[in-house]
């Protein structure tokens, strides 16, 4: 418990239920800044009401969610966004007419005169894209149309950075890529913790996780059966916290 | 420093691909003149050729009309044309609103007629209000009348085909209301005083000279706008156009100016007394697309209609106020609408219960697809209506010289509209089957 002060991120016994359906029981797990926090689990797990009651779409009936150590009520996506929590859906919410600039300073365009700044703004967002190590982009005044899954993925990320975001959640951001763009956006999700920015990544593919990890935890049932560091986890005793919610090895 | 990172970020890579082809403008991978016409050949053999298959369809007509009738192309019936087309265009623009966020407004055609008739009303005896006082009044109650679609679309949730819809009836009612009420009507008919600036919008024109002018300092300034933003771009370590792509640009703005001013200058009178110059409804509406154009491009309105069209549901995550952003396109709408139907007016120096609004909304929707908006959202300029708005025209003003029926009148009204909306869907299809 007195390490929760470093934590950025705490859930501690979230309930949630939807009529006699009970979503989340008991859910309990934290997310440091600057680490990449995998939230494994079989379909119906729970992960997708988890990050959606992180993201403020839901509220939790019981329990409560620390930020910096402090409670918080998160009460929509405006609340937690004003917190400096991001959430990248697997649709990525991007407009596909727009370019990439337009993309991330979308709602939170530069002015000048009351004009778009789009000099400023080009200027900013190329920063951020060379910090993110994202160069693969022909140029960013190209619309999202053109790009390929895995840039645009990157897209969602920088425009996540370039708000300030201090958390992260990514649900599936490797679903439907292929090999060497699954490792471009590993490397983003790296490349974001680096910066200190705490992530929390769902994923079914045991083999993502493993790679960009620092810790895991494993939720079943709506339980979270497992939280611990990645190297206290092989594949085999996340296969077994996953469909079983126990594992024989665990120590 | 600048340079080196746009080396990093914006190398040219291999060959363009083909995804970046269909979807990015030649100006945005182009380094150079020569690399931006072999980008531009590219995206025509992709089948991506924009505007291109539009401007020959024009060519084609223009041929055939000519042909047909030897005066197609005399100065007098192609200033006719142009007055013509103003309509169409505004009209053009006024659907463009709507269509970007892929919705649809056909209240507009007697919109424009309501509206109309209500500046003619207020600036015709016994009132003999001013004619500007005319003009706001008639377009305040067109913003009140896109305001309510608007709010019942966005608020109430229903679909903006059945909401306009009803406005396209309830309009045709309430101008025929002012009509019938009005103090200045004979049987339904208002004329124009020849002496209001709003009768000499469309028959009164610029002087040869001025026309001149105006058209040197329109194209310099745009020029230096464009050399300009290039330049600030540049010293900003940032991409911009090639400079030859800059120079092709304004020198083609420069050649469709004097072409403009050599036929408007020349005489258009049959009659022994010469009527020469620009009308001045020609630049109102160049005026009027530039500063819809400025919405669009450059402020955030703009951004947030274009995004509103492709994703609502990103820009509502974007934290965008998508029922404002809307409700503010049908107030659009129907106040450029407005402006439509003075022009309309202007033109037949009266306002009659004539006006065809019917017709009028469907050309609205083909002037606004046939440049190049999209009925499916997201995807046109306001410019497009420009050259939709003159196609039209072209068509009308053709089939009357060959004094062809109302009955085919229809079935080209028809053809026009149902064709415009097969090459937006082609155009899509082909967008989409990546």
């Amino acid at each position: 418990m007195s390490t929760e002060q470093n934590e950025l991120l705490t859930l501690r016994g979230v309930r949630k239920s939807f009529g006699p359906v009970q979503a989340l029981d008991q859910i309990s797990f934290s997310a440091p800044a600057g680490k990449v926090t995998a939230l494994l689990g079989d379909n119906g797990a729970g992960k997708s009401v988890t990050i959606k009651t992180i993201a403020g779409l839901w509220q939790p009936d019981e329990g409560e969610i620390l930020w910096r150590g402090q409670p918080v009520q998160i009460h929509g996506p405006r609340a937690s966004e004003a917190l400096g929590i991001t959430t990248i859906y697997q649709d990525l919410a991007l407009c596909d007419n727009l370019d990439i600039v337009q993309n991330m300073f979308l709602g939170h365009e530069e002015l000048r005169h009351h004009m778009l700044d789009e000099a400023k703004m080009e200027i900013a967002a190329r920063k951020t894209l060379k910090e993110l190590s994202v160069t693969t982009v022909r140029s960013i005044r190209q619309p999202v149309a053109s790009l390929s899954g895995g840039q645009r993925q990157s897209v969602a990320v920088a425009k996540a950075v370039m708000s300030d975001a201090q958390l992260v959640i990514m649900d599936e951001p490797t679903a439907a890529l292929g090999v060497a763009q699954t490792g471009m956006v590993l490397e983003l999700v790296k490349t974001l913790a680096g910066r200190g920015i705490a992530v929390i990544i769902v994923s079914h593919n045991l083999n993502d996780v493993f790679e960009v990890a620092d810790r895991i935890v494993i939720l079943y049932l709506g339980r979270a059966v497992a939280e611990g560091p990645a190297s206290e986890f092989d594949r085999q005793s996340a296969v077994d916290y996953m469909t079983t919610g126990a594992s024989r090895r665990a120590a | 420093m600048a340079t080196d990172d746009v080396a990093k970020t914006e190398a040219p890579g291999p060959a363009l691909t083909d995804a970046e082809l269909r979807a990015a403008a030649p100006e945005v991978l182009a380094t150079n003149l020569s690399e931006y016409l072999k980008a531009w050949g590219q995206r025509i053999r992709n089948g991506e050729s924009g505007a291109l298959p539009v401007l020959a369809g024009l060519v084609g007509i223009v041929i055939f009309f000519q042909l047909e009738q030897g005066q197609f192309l005399s100065s007098q019936n192609l200033v006719d044309l142009l007055v013509e087309a103003a309509i169409f265009i505004m009209f053009g623009a006024a659907e463009a609103f709507v269509l970007l966020l892929s919705e649809i407004d056909l209240s507009i055609g007697f919109g424009a007629g309501f509206g109309a008739f209500i500046v003619c009303e207020l600036i015709a005896p016994p009132d003999n209000l001013p004619w500007w006082i005319g003009v706001l009044g008639g377009l305040a109650v067109m913003a009140v009348v896109g305001f309510v679609q608007g709010s019942l679309i966005t608020r109430l949730g229903l679909p903006s085909f059945i909401v306009t819809l009803g406005g396209y009836l309830g309009l045709q009612g309430l101008m025929l209301m002012v009509a019938g009420e009005s103090r200045s009507s004979v049987g339904g008919v208002i004329n124009i005083n020849s002496n209001s600036p709003i009768y000499k919008l469309v028959n009164s024109h610029m002087s040869t000279t001025l026309g001149w002018i105006v058209m040197a300092v329109v194209v310099a300034a745009f020029g230096a706008a464009q050399l300009l933003r290039a330049r600030s771009r540049r010293a900003n370590g940032l991409a911009a156009a090639p400079l030859g792509v800059t120079i092709l640009t304004i020198g083609l703005a420069a050649v469709g100016g004097i072409v403009l001013l050599l036929i408007c200058n020349s005489n258009q009178s049959l009659g022994v007394i010469a009527i020469e110059g620009v009308p001045w409804v020609i630049p109102f509406v160049m005026l009027v697309l530039a500063f819809y154009s400025w919405l669009l491009g450059r402020t955030r309105t703009g951004r947030y209609i274009y995004a509103i069209g492709a994703n609502p549901e990103a820009a509502r995550r974007a934290g965008i106020n998508v029922k404002r952003i809307v409700t503010f396109c049908f107030v659009m709408s129907s106040v450029t609408a407005g402006l439509a139907g003075v022009i309309y007016a202007s033109n037949q120096g009266s306002m009659s219960t004539d006006i065809d609004g019917g017709q009028y909304v469907l050309f609205a929707v083909a002037a606004a697809v046939i440049g190049g908006t999209s009925l499916f959202g997201g995807r046109g300029k306001m410019w497009n209506a420009l050259l939709g708005g003159i196609i039209i025209a072209t068509v009308y003003n053709g089939l009357a010289l060959m004094t062809v029926g109302t009955d085919v009148d229809y079935m080209v009204t028809a053809v026009v509209l149902v064709a415009a909306v097969t090459l937006d869907s082609l155009v899509r299809r082909r967008a989409i089957a990546r």
